[in-house]
């Protein structure tokens, strides 16, 4: 029986509290502290005839208890909202930072990709970078050298390959970096949400990359927010918690829970939601859907409107959400940014108000969706709320035909209208013709 | 697809206690440490308008400085040498040093990107940062045997010993750097004590003046400055002066293994930290 190729045993990862946040500290504030302690401790041990005992409140646990195995040739994906300890597995296992305690054992070579065009620097040509990004993800000189032109030929980039980098545009750059990266040749490959970033076709092209190294019978760890890619790509999935393992199944499996979990989140107020991003000036406090009747619950065809509170400093204020089906693609993105004549949208100074974007004649097909919002102040975002709410759109009428139910081709019906225009054969028509002689 | 039946096995675990150096490591990755020190030194040329010139200019103005100041308003005493000639093959392997340091303390912050995103032996940027001066100094050094030979001066035999003081001076600026690197990962205002430290050194390192000021006992006892060994060496080597290195060498290459030797397991120590603070 094989063994697996890489071995998490009891896994656990400790920071300081503010040591992610508050970066450093200077030297002379640690001489200070430093000295206060040690006057701290003489006066505690002369008080008490001992040292103080020593507190350890100011520490969490990013990853606890995280213990699982990968065989040869499986395609992990990991999960989890921000904070669940993704980040943190994968610097663990690419051995950028150290656990706490527990172990992992490996049995090959670990290759990671946590950035596409890590070490690129702007100032050397594209030939150049590749041989230096390649060698900082551990290829040797001679494999660069041996993959030269496939490299060249994945990114596009032979006519610019004596051309600085920094000439180049950021997708040229993107799609550098991540073919030097695709043709690493590990055992196993630690990939971190590199898809996330690019335009539409470089993500088919990496997602296409991938699949093929999968198929390879190589063994990926892949960390995504992406949940089609992650469905897709994956055979299993890992479901992170609080840092610890929450589900350890088939990618699916996995993928279901975390939306489910999502939604006993999203049921709560969101002003206690602690999972935002963004400065904070302006913040979401509810959100809503409504239908012609002011229920909850959509129908397709029918009136339906997304209604979102907001509170803090308006001005200058937009609004931004996205509609993702159940497996989490993303469906439709509405923007107030792109403005319309239609639109009421009134920039005032209030401190609350509700916003509403109506769509009178909703094309979404019966099924689950859920909703994250982002709120922006210029290019600043205030806020940011993953899945913050989830909503169902029940069987209707749209364009005046009956969608009953969601086949799982697609999440989005269209107004449109069939034809078809008969040619007539001569020789069907002969034979009928014959046909219908013969039965006379 | 056959399954390879001696992969390489290796185990992540926290770190207790002392570690090894790790040398094996390193030297498994001196492709990385070589087109490391080869990025730094083209973008040194290509980024800055002068260029090469800089390595050029750097010490031959200060030595023009040195000389106004030191040589014809001071009278310092300059060994029987020309002051200016005296003053620059100081120079040389001091701005060596003293860059390499500076490089070298600033690495890891500077290369913060890497550090967090790739895993590679750290001490592989202070070594990069130190070694990629080496072009520098070779450029330095053609500047100085012209500048030698045009105020007539000529390179003793001796010479052939410059590898053995500019490896010294490379070990001395490695070892102060890999001190440094760690500690301004953690405290950010190490960074601007470093062009205090490095002018404090080069006073207390003979630069501007001979170590013939000083009478035999005490002067083996300032060879524990490595830099005092490095500068005498290069003049002994170049110029013939007559302060001939023996037991002060040995003092300085001494130190200068204590504070590399130190330097690295201090670096060692701290080196699981980095990706996490900086």
């Amino acid at each position: 029986m094989a063994k697996p190729i890489l071995c998490v045993e009891q896994l656990g990862k400790r920071y300081r509290i503010g040591e992610r946040q508050a970066r450093y500290s200077t030297f002379r504030e640690s001489l200070n502290s430093a000295g206060a302690a040690s006057i701290r401790a003489v006066r505690g041990f002369l008080s008490r005839g001992g040292p103080p005992p020593r507190k350890d409140d100011s520490t969490f646990w990013a990853l606890r208890n995280v213990s699982f195995e990968v065989k040869r040739g499986d395609v992990l994906g990991i999960i989890g909202r921000n904070g669940a300890g993704k980040s943190t597995l994968l610097k663990i296992l690419s051995r950028i930072t150290k656990p706490t305690e527990g172990l992992v054992r490996c049995r090959g070579r670990v290759g990671s990709l946590l950035e596409v065009g890590t070490g690129f620097h702007p100032e050397l040509t594209g030939r150049e970078n590749i041989y230096l990004n390649g060698s900082i993800l551990g290829m040797a000189k001679s494999d660069i050298e041996r993959r030269f032109d496939e490299i060249v030929a994945f990114a596009e980039v032979e006519k610019f390959l004596d051309t600085p980098v920094k000439r180049y545009s950021s997708g040229m750059q993107l799609r550098l970096g991540f073919s030097v990266a695709a043709h690493l040749e590990p055992e196993i490959l630690v990939i971190d949400e590199v898809l996330a970033v690019g335009d539409a076709s470089f993500q088919r092209k990496c997602l296409g990359k991938m699949s093929e190294v999968a198929r390879q019978h190589r063994t990926i760890l892949f960390v995504s927010h992406n949940h089609s890619a992650v469905k897709s790509l994956c055979t299993r999935g890992i479901l992170l918690d609080g840092g610890t393992v929450a589900v350890d199944s088939t990618a699916d499996e996995a993928i279901a829970v975390y939306l489910r979990s999502l939604e006993s989140k999203a049921a709560s107020d969101l002003r206690n939601r602690t999972d935002r991003r963004g400065e904070g000036n302006v913040r979401f406090i509810s959100m809503a859907t409504l239908n012609e009747a002011e229920g909850p619950t959509l129908y397709v065809g029918q009136s339906a409107e997304f209604r979102f509170g907001i509170e803090g400093d308006l001005y200058g204020c937009s609004l931004t959400f996205t509609i993702y089906d159940n497996l989490g693609a993303a469906v439709v993105n509405f923007s107030n940014a792109v403005q319309a004549p239609q639109d009421e949208w009134l920039v005032q100074d209030h401190a609350r108000g509700e916003a509403g974007c109506k769509v009178e004649s909703l094309p979404l097909m019966p099924g689950r969706y859920f909703i994250s919002a982002a709120l922006y102040q210029g290019d600043l975002l205030q806020d940011h709320l993953t899945a913050a709410l989830f909503f169902d759109v029940s069987a209707g009428f749209f364009d005046n035909r009956n969608y009953a139910t969601n086949h799982g081709y697609g999440s989005v019906c269209m107004p449109h209208r069939w034809n078809f225009d008969s040619v007539a054969d001569p020789e069907r028509v002969e034979s009928s013709r014959q046909l219908g002689s013969f039965l006379e | 697809m056959a399954a390879r039946s001696d992969p390489i096995d290796f185990v992540i675990r926290p770190s207790r206690g002392w570690t090894d150096i790790g040398l094996q490591e390193l030297a498994a990755h001196w492709e990385l440490a070589y087109y490391l020190t080869w990025r730094e030194v083209k973008v040194r040329y290509k980024q800055t308008g002068l260029g090469v010139a800089w390595a050029v200019l750097q010490p031959v103005l200060t030595m023009l400085i040195f000389s106004l100041f030191f040589g014809r308003l001071a009278k310092m005493p300059s060994d029987g040498v020309p002051y200016s000639v005296f003053a620059l093959t100081g120079l040389v392997p001091w701005m060596f040093f003293a860059n390499g340091l500076s490089q070298a303390s600033n690495s890891l912050v500077v290369s913060a990107s890497l550090v967090t995103k790739v895993y590679f032996p750290r001490l592989i940027l202070p070594v990069a940062a130190v070694l990629s001066g080496i072009v520098d100094l070779c450029l330095g050094f053609l500047v100085l045997l012209g500048f030698m030979i045009y105020r007539g001066v000529w390179p003793t035999w001796n010479a052939l010993w410059l590898p053995v003081f500019a490896l010294l001076g490379l070990v001395t600026a490695l070892g102060t750097g890999l001190w440094l690197s760690a500690l301004n990962v953690k405290y950010r205002d190490v960074r601007y004590t470093i062009p205090f430290l490095t002018q404090f050194w080069m006073f207390a390192t003979p630069i501007v003046y001979p170590s013939s000021l000083l009478s035999e006992p005490w002067r083996t006892v300032y060879g524990l400055n490595p830099m005092v060994g490095v500068i005498e060496g290069f003049r002994w080597a170049l110029l013939g002066t007559k302060t001939a290195p023996g037991p002060m060498i040995l003092a300085s290459s001494v130190a200068a293994l204590l504070i590399l030797a130190g330097g690295a397991v201090f670096f060692r120590r701290q080196e699981d930290t980095f990706a996490d603070i900086v």
